[in-house]
Order: structure tokens, then C-alpha cells, then sequence
């Protein structure tokens, strides 16, 4: 089992996993909050369509979590709205 | 700037790889694209390699004998060098100029990092697949409710079931091997809802009498739900989901002829994930923005109009596969191999199949679509889909707009269609470009008129940085 760091947390994953499926595999359904109705999101369509699942990786916001497959030593931090630069 | 070959395939599902694989063996030089990190597509996504034999046993048999087929060909095309491979290759524009196309892609392999690459060729076969219908309904942006494909993404991709205790609803065969996979990965399935009647099926039986392998397929999954007690639950829809923070419960209701919930047959399932598609909707972006002409495929959807060639009306343009009208992957295939035999009859290139085996592949094509159609025609979306709304669900989930917004600028005639209703309320104009929100939005604004997706220049969103990569200036958005 390989590791990243989801909000300074360690996250392992299987690799090939997206961080959207390690997220989802350690429990974490939702990791953002929508910029209007402060509702909370996670995955939704699981194939990069929706873009409810945005985090940020490495420093770069916006990025579709069921896209970017999970690297040892990626840092990931959630809970920005709508991953706005 | 890659060197140019004659043909780019954007799409390596079922019928990119069948094209890609007909134009190689016909002597052509192919560039294959695809999102994802290897050839298959959504039908044919691999297991990861470490994923428990029960993600593994996700994966679809029916298939598999030609996936591995095409696999080995694209494997020795790639040896001899006629066959480039770009695998986390997002092609987000296609442009086409007097010498043939040139299609702008990022390279995500090294994400977040990416690189702006531009391919060129004579010829274009977009293949890019559909993703699921969705339709709102109250709750439906809880956390937990996850569209019937993404539930199925994440479990065979990923080999993560979503949740313990799952209720499924849509409309459509998909919803069955979804439930099948979910059960036998030790997920408590507690419904299917199928908004359908099991009688939808007599209506047009001849292409499905015909068709004796997916009835057994249907048997297959049948059986499986059966084994793990899971209630398939006909002329029902989910129609709201109730919770705080996750999704708890559902609310679900039988149907009358018209789609709408009978008073009185509500009922609440306890669930802690839900799953939801009405059939898929065709992936056009780039196909729009090269201006193919679109026609009904009678499922709700406007899909690319091809000829029996899978020429589209641009020359040097074809498409094959979902993106001319969801039939499944047996259909994607057979018209990703005419689609390539078009190419080179189109190119003049020598290697072409002999004719009683091109007839034979016709045949086959219009098998499938005739099957394809008769699945769409028993499972429509159900006119009185909309009566569930009410007026504070949100239907676009990205600009948060709700079904009363929308609905008020469609009841004072300033909007008559999904465009006019973005302008005035900003519906399907946030991060996903009404791709999730507009079939749904179209329905209220023009309810029993086919579904087209407005034109987006910009078909995946990028950084400025990739644009200004070493790859070709890309072409300014007029």
C-alpha cells in the first residue's frame, strides 16, 4: 500500500487508484462545498464529466479527483470552493 | 508537433480501437488518443492491478474475446511503429484547415502537470463515447448519490464499492450489471427502480427476439440478482433522496402511464448510496465544433449523422460508437471497423476487406442498431419525469440554479430552449458546461424535442501554461 497526503492526513491507495476512488475507499464521500448554498460535494459521475469532485493537487486547483490517479508523495488539500484559482 | 499520420482516432473504447485496428491492418498510419490511462474505454476500464478478484469479476465478460484481440493488434502496430498511442491525452479542440484536421490535446500523464500537444491528419474518427442521462430530483446532490456510471466507474476502476447499502433507479439495461457488480462485491443492493414496465419490451420484440446473446446476458445478471435477493422494482422511480450531510434514505414511487408518481405508492428505503442514469447522452464537443451535422437518435438525443460509411457531413470526418447514437459496445465496434474501411477507401489505400465480409459487418451494424433502438424505445425517459422537481431542487449542480428558476423563464416565454434558459439564469454555465444539467434543462424548456448540446470551443478545461507549451500555437476562440 502506497501513500499521498489528503489535508496534511496520509491517504494510502492501491495504485492505478484515482484519488477520487482512495478518497471514496477511506471513507470520504464529500470534499468540497458549493460557493453558493455551502453544500457539501464529492464524486458524482466518476468519469471527469461533472467536475463536482475538484481538488487541489500539488498547488493547482480545479483538478477532477476521479481523473488524477494517486502518486506516492502527491499532496492534495480539499475543501476549496469550486477550486477557484 | 508530432509527425502527421493519416488518420487520428480521438476515443480508445470499443469503436477506436476496432477503427484503429481495421486502418493499421489497412496499411494506414494511426495516431489513437484517449483520457484514460490505457485503451478500453468506459466498457473495457481494467481493473487496477492490485483490485480484489470481485472488482475484477466487474469486469464485463461479453467482450472480452475481442477486446483482447484488439488489444494484441494495437500491441504489434505499435512495435512497427505505424500506430502512435497516446494514452491521458485530453483532446479538448479539433480545427479543420485545407490539408486535413488538427486535433489539440493535453497530455495529464504526469498531473496535475500538462502539456499541450497538437496531432495532425487527412482524416478524423471521433469516438467519444456518452456518459449517463441524468435527470434531478430532490436530494439529488447529496453526497452519496452518484450517477449509475460513476458507481460503476469507481467500483471497476478503482475496485471501491461507493457505499454498503445501495438503491439503484433510471431507466435502461445499464442499471442490471451495475446492481450485479455492486452485489457481488458484497454491497447490500436494497432496490432497483426501473422506471420502465416489464411490458415495454413486447411493444418492438422482433430485434430483440433476434438477438438471443443479450437475452442471455440479461438472464446472466438476472441470475445473479436473484442469488443476492436484490428487488428489481418495475415502473418505479426514485423520486427524491432525503439526508443530511450523505444521503439516508430514498423516497420512491410507482408510476402511471405518463411518468408520473401514483398518489398513494410512495414508499422509503433506507439506503446510504444511490445510483441513478436514464440511458446516456452522446459526447459531441468536438464533433459541434468541427460543424457535423446532428440528427434524432431517437432516444431523447441528437447524436453525429453518418452515412453507412460512418461518414459524418464534413469530408474527411467520421464517427463511430456512442457519439452517433448509444447502442452499446458490439455496435461500437462493428461501426468503428466501417468507419476505418470508409477511411481507406476515402485515402486510396490498397488494404481494404473483401466485400462478402464487409456485408457481413453491415449486417451486423444494423443488427445492433435496430436492437439499440428497441432498447431506447422500451426505455424512454418518462414524460412526467418533471412533476418530481420541486421548485428549490437544483438542476444545474455547478451554478446551483433550481428548477423554479428555470422553470419561471420558461413559463413566461422568455426562454424556449437550454441555450435561452443559460443566458437568463446561468444554468450550464458553470465548470461542467451543462453537460450534466442541460438534457434535463432542455426538457423543461422544450420537453419531447431531442436533446443537442450547445457548442463548447473548450471541450476539457486547461491551464494557460499548457497552451503556451512547445506544442503549435492553438487557435484563438472566435
Amino acid at each position: 500500500m502506497t501513500e499521498c497526503t489528503v489535508d496534511g492526513e496520509p491517504l494510502p491507495f492501491v495504485p492505478g487508484q484515482t484519488l477520487a476512488a482512495a478518497l471514496v475507499a477511506s471513507g470520504r464521500i464529500a470534499w468540497r462545498t458549493t460557493r453558493i448554498g455551502r453544500r457539501p460535494r464529492g464524486v458524482f459521475c466518476g468519469i471527469g464529466v461533472c467536475f463536482d469532485c475538484l481538488v487541489t493537487v500539488d498547488g493547482r486547483s480545479g483538478q477532477r479527483a476521479c481523473l488524477v490517479r494517486a502518486r506516492a508523495g502527491m499532496t492534495v488539500t480539499t475543501g476549496r470552493e469550486d477550486g477557484d484559482e | 508537433m508530432s509527425e502527421p499520420g493519416d488518420l487520428v482516432v480521438v476515443g480508445a473504447g470499443p469503436a477506436g480501437m476496432a477503427a484503429a485496428a481495421t486502418a493499421l491492418h489497412g496499411g494506414l498510419r494511426v495516431t489513437l488518443l484517449d483520457a484514460g490511462p490505457e485503451p478500453g474505454g468506459q466498457f473495457w476500464r481494467r481493473p487496477v492491478r492490485a483490485a480484489d478478484p470481485a472488482a475484477r469479476a466487474a469486469h464485463p465478460r461479453r467482450g472480452r474475446r475481442t477486446y483482447r484481440a484488439l488489444c494484441a493488434a494495437l500491441s504489434a502496430h505499435r512495435r512497427t511503429g505505424r500506430l502512435t498511442l497516446l494514452t491521458d491525452h485530453h483532446a479538448w479542440t479539433a480545427t479543420r484547415g485545407e490539408d486535413g484536421f488538427t486535433v489539440h490535446a493535453v497530455d495529464r500523464s504526469r498531473a496535475p502537470e500538462e502539456t499541450d500537444v497538437a496531432l495532425r491528419a487527412p482524416a478524423l474518427l471521433v469516438a467519444t463515447g456518452a456518459y449517463d442521462r441524468q435527470l434531478p430530483f430532490p436530494g439529488w446532490d447529496l453526497p452519496g448519490v452518484l450517477t449509475a456510471g460513476g458507481l460503476q466507474a469507481l467500483l471497476k476502476g478503482g475496485g471501491v464499492p461507493a457505499g454498503a447499502r445501495v438503491v439503484l433507479g433510471g431507466t435502461g439495461p445499464f442499471l442490471l450489471p451495475v446492481a450485479a457488480a455492486l452485489a457481488t462485491r458484497g454491497a447490500e443492493v436494497a432496490a432497483v427502480c426501473e422506471a420502465s414496465g416489464p411490458s415495454a419490451w413486447l411493444r418492438r420484440p422482433g430485434p430483440l427476439l433476434r438477438r438471443p446473446a443479450r437475452w442471455a446476458e440479461a438472464a446472466g445478471y438476472a441470475a445473479v440478482l436473484a442469488r443476492h435477493r436484490v428487488p428489481v422494482r418495475t415502473r418505479t422511480a426514485i423520486t427524491a433522496a432525503e439526508g443530511t450531510g450523505r444521503v439516508a434514505a430514498v423516497r420512491t414511487a410507482l408510476l402511471d402511464a405518463d411518468g408520473s408518481p401514483l398518489p398513494g405508492s410512495e414508499r422509503r428505503i433506507a439506503a446510504d448510496t444511490v445510483g441513478v442514469g436514464w440511458g446516456f447522452v452522446p459526447q459531441l464537443d468536438l464533433l459541434v465544433t468541427l460543424g457535423c451535422p446532428l440528427a434524432d437518435a431517437g432516444d431523447g438525443s441528437m447524436a453525429a449523422a453518418v452515412d453507412g460509411g460512418q461518414r459524418t457531413g464534413v469530408p474527411g470526418l467520421y464517427a463511430a460508437g456512442e457519439a452517433c447514437g448509444v447502442g452499446g459496445a458490439a455496435l461500437a465496434v462493428g461501426e468503428g471497423r466501417l468507419a476505418a474501411v470508409s477511411v481507406l477507401a476515402d485515402l486510396g489505400a490498397p488494404g481494404r476487406p473483401n466485400p462478402r465480409r464487409l456485408a457481413a459487418e453491415r449486417a451486423a451494424v444494423a443488427g445492433h442498431r435496430a436492437f439499440a433502438r428497441a432498447v431506447a424505445g422500451a426505455h424512454p425517459v418518462p414524460p412526467g419525469w418533471s412533476s418530481w422537481l420541486t421548485d428549490d431542487t437544483p438542476v444545474c449542480r455547478c451554478e446551483e440554479v433550481t428548477a423554479g428558476a428555470v422553470r419561471s423563464v420558461c413559463a413566461d416565454g422568455s426562454a424556449a430552449d437550454h441555450r435561452q434558459v443559460k443566458q437568463l439564469t446561468r444554468a450550464g454555465m458553470g465548470w461542467c458546461q451543462g453537460r450534466m444539467c442541460g438534457p434535463a434543462v432542455h426538457g423543461l424548456a422544450a420537453p419531447g424535442q431531442p436533446y443537442a448540446p450547445a457548442e463548447r470551443l473548450i471541450a476539457t478545461p486547461l491551464t494557460l501554461g499548457a497552451l503556451a507549451g512547445p506544442g503549435e500555437p492553438p487557435p484563438v476562440p472566435s
